[in-house]
């Protein structure tokens, strides 16, 4: 794919220097790169490598993916302004290389569940970016049909189990897909997300204490940006090292806004969960916008400390780095942000001219095949018999 | 409100036949209306009024304390207690991290000792995580304890459906907690309401829970002064009429009176009370009423399924049968979880359209539907 691309902005090269150009090209994009990360913390468990192997084109798709996550957020963000997303709605930008690294090292066949900052798990996870902006945008032709909205995006699909509108509640939920996978024979995990907020959460514990009890294949990811709608987790937590907090639980202190020590870390935690059973990683990141829409993001941290992060730790900057360092050119970096940009916008817009979805949807899958049971309306006298979908293909 | 409203009639000031008319101050009492005048009230939205509210028992009681996320610096998701950490201090507006389970808890075991918190959830929605706290602990303890302890806290927040929400967000369940013994359920509705209610709440030696709406923080009004406390188990009457009785609470208030509007034009003269206290029925006011219509349509967000509408409709039934002429009717929002499409949200719950096509149903003598 980023080969393609590479060869396709050669064109406008020099005729005698292309064949010269594409050879280089070609044993660059596959060739391996060392890339030195930020060594991790653990507890109880001995730390992976802090040297990561890459290569230009699995940067270049990092770098698209989290472009794209980038895009539809802020998308989101000026389709709330214009009023065309109601509600609550949480943004991910900042912490996107959080989800690429995760996705780069788990299949499609392994779980993913995570709470209402849940936007970019629906399109990692195979949705399209136009069923995402329907979603938001209360359309029919959305990912649960207009009827969940930001907090409530699932995809069956792509093993995605959603989309949870209250803190924490997801924690259990991820463990029992877990269980699932183990009570199966299934070889894969469940990446199990959640905040710093969330994880001073009782259930969390409980969930803690039955995947250890029972060594079941969950991989408990702590997104630690720092702050739990405005308070901050110092405030919030006696102890801050969410990756200790499993106690017999091993866990990983990872730097969050560094995909590839995301990626090479979750790739060891998966391994070591398929043997031994639950483990805790906490990715230290951070979200650029407020806590909601509804938030500002300012009256609890300083506007210094987000223009910091943006300067210095953004992680799209960063692997843009790395491939200009590593020979790609500039131009077709930005070739692949038009690209990106141009599918964000044109879902935006088909979104905007989706449908609402109609009337009789309301009494949509409120039960399986509920036998004639009829429900009652607001006025007396009125009775529906809902109906459900047989099966939950798109 | 009617408390206030008792108190000056006993005063000897005449009462406004209809709540919410400026009363002309007798002449003999020249002190007190001398004093009325110069208390300009000034209009003041709903979470401030609450704000006021808090504030000033807090002052008045040094046992009052807050507890809940982002309460203190942050200022309250819907500024129900913004500054009031600065003015007290982080142990009486305390912040708590996201655990409504041991939170709740927590003030429930304060209550025990004699501290009087003020649990907010930050959508009552999510104190169903505390369920087993309010039901088990909150509730029974004076009883079980053989009245050794009271739990005298307040737990308030908001709930019901907002704009476009979620259906996680969007839940009305006043109901779920109706049947736990032991409590008490108030639903503020206006400004001045609001803030006589949550004074009286915090006063209350038995635990409240307090229903607030996340569509009414904003809605604008006069509140009283720091000596207006309303009666807990007292409704209000909003509107005198004869036709019909409309029941409701909360902010299907308002859909009720954008009904009535449209209903005064076409002749009919409904009789609008707003229950306030959800639990225990003010059994005085309702039976008067229905006494004098002879019709009864109950109006509410609650579900259709067991809703606080299901059991006033019960009631209604079982002890004023012979004063009814027709059946009661009952608006309840659907048993679905409200969707985030905003059409399907606006056809989850009670419309003013339908409260006029009910009140015309009962009224004008059309034989109903089989239910």
């Amino acid at each position: 794919m980023a080969l393609a691309a590479a060869i396709h902005g050669l064109k406008g090269h020099v005729g005698s220097q292309l064949g010269h150009s594409v050879a280089r090209m070609f044993a660059s994009a596959a060739a391996p790169i060392k890339v030195e990360v930020m060594p991790y913390k653990v507890h109880r468990i001995d730390a992976p490598s802090n040297i990561v192997e890459t290569n230009v084109a699995e940067l270049t798709d990092f770098y698209k993916l989290m472009y794209k996550m980038r895009r539809m957020e802020i998308a989101a963000d000026m389709m709330y302004k214009a009023k065309f997303i109601r509600g609550f709605c949480h943004l991910y930008d900042g912490q996107e290389a959080v989800l690429t690294g995760i996705e780069a090292a788990i299949t499609k066949q392994d779980s993913i569940i995570t709470s209402y900052r849940d936007h970019c798990q629906h399109v990692s996870r195979g949705g399209s970016v136009l069923s995402l902006m329907a979603e938001l945008m209360g359309k029919k032709e959305g990912a649960t049909r207009g009827l969940g909205g930001s907090m409530h995006i699932y995809n069956r699909a792509g093993n995605f189990y959603g989309g949870n509108g209250i803190v924490g509640a997801q924690i259990p939920l991820g463990a029992g897909i877990a269980l699932a996978h183990k009570y199966r024979g299934e070889k894969n995990v469940c990446i199990t997300m959640y905040g710093d907020g969330a994880a001073n959460q009782g259930q969390k514990y409980e969930a803690l204490n039955m995947a250890g009890l029972w060594n079941l294949p969950v991989i408990f990811v702590c997104e630690n940006n720092h702050y739990g709608m405005g308070t901050a987790e110092w405030r919030a937590a006696k102890s801050p090292n969410f990756y200790t907090r499993g106690d017999y639980i091993p866990g990983i202190k990872v730097d969050g806004m560094d995909v590839l020590a995301v990626k090479n870390a979750v790739a060891f935690a998966k391994a070591y969960s398929l043997e031994n059973g639950p483990i805790v990683m906490e990715m230290d990141t951070y979200r650029y916008h407020g806590h909601s829409m509804s938030d500002p993001g300012s009256t609890y941290r300083t506007r210094d400390e987000i223009n910091a992060m943006r300067t210095e730790r953004d992680p799209i900057e960063r692997v843009k780095k790395l491939l200009l360092s590593n020979g790609v050119d500039a131009g077709d970096l930005k070739k692949i942000e038009k690209e990106v940009k141009k599918e964000v916008d044109e879902a935006v817009e088909a979104a905007k001219t989706g449908t609402a979805p109609p009337a009789h949807w309301l009494w949509k899958n409120m039960y399986m095949d509920p036998a004639g049971a009829a429900m009652r309306g607001v006025l007396p006298g009125q009775y529906v018999v809902p109906e459900f979908d047989p099966t939950y293909a798109k | 409100m009617l408390a206030s409203r008792n108190a000056r009639v006993a005063a000897g000031h005449r009462a406004a036949a209809v709540p919410g008319l400026r009363t002309v101050p007798a002449v003999r009492s020249g002190r007190r209306a001398l004093a009325a005048a110069k208390a300009q009230k000034k209009e003041i939205m709903m979470w401030e009024a609450l704000r006021e509210a808090i504030d000033e028992e807090m002052e008045r009681d040094p046992t009052v304390c807050v507890m809940g996320e982002d309460v203190g610096h942050y200022g309250g998701s819907y500024k129900c207690t913004l500054g009031l950490y600065k003015k007290y201090g982080d142990m009486r507006v305390l912040d708590t991290p996201i655990c409504e389970n041991g939170f709740t808890g927590m003030g429930v075991g304060a209550a025990m000792t004699g501290l009087r918190p003020i649990v907010e959830g930050m959508n009552m929605g999510f104190l169903l995580l505390a369920f087993n706290q309010i039901s088990n602990n909150c509730g029974m303890l004076h009883y079980t304890s053989g009245g050794q302890f009271k739990t005298p806290l307040v737990i308030r927040g908001p709930g019901g459906v907002g704009r476009q929400l979620g259906a996680e967000h969007s839940q009305r369940l006043e109901s779920y907690f109706q049947s736990i013994p032991g409590v008490q359920l108030v639903a503020c509705s206006t400004v001045r309401n609001a803030k006589a209610l949550l004074k009286a709440a915090i006063r209350s030696d038995n635990p409240i829970i307090f229903f607030e709406h996340v569509l009414l923080y904003n809605v604008k009004g006069e509140a009283g002064d720091k000596d207006e406390v309303a009666c807990l188990e007292r409704a209000e009457v909003v509107r005198e009429g004869a036709d019909v009785s409309i029941f409701t609470y909360s902010r299907m208030r308002y859909v009720v009176m954008q009904a009535v509007n449209e209903l005064v034009k076409k002749g009919y003269n409904p009789e609008v009370i707003d229950l306030i206290s959800l639990k225990p029925f003010d059994m005085e006011t309702i039976s008067k009423s229905i006494k004098k219509t002879r019709k009864a349509i109950i109006v509410e967000e609650c579900m259709k399924t067991g809703g606080i509408g299901a059991s006033l409709s019960a009631v209604i039934n079982e002890s004023l049968f012979n004063e009814l002429d027709h059946e009661v009717i009952r608006l309840s929002s659907q048993d679905v979880p409200t969707a985030y499409a905003y059409e399907l949200e606006a056809a989850t719950i009670v419309q003013s359209s339908q409260v006029v096509e009910a009140v015309e149903r009962i009224v004008g003598g059309r034989v109903p539907a089989a239910v």
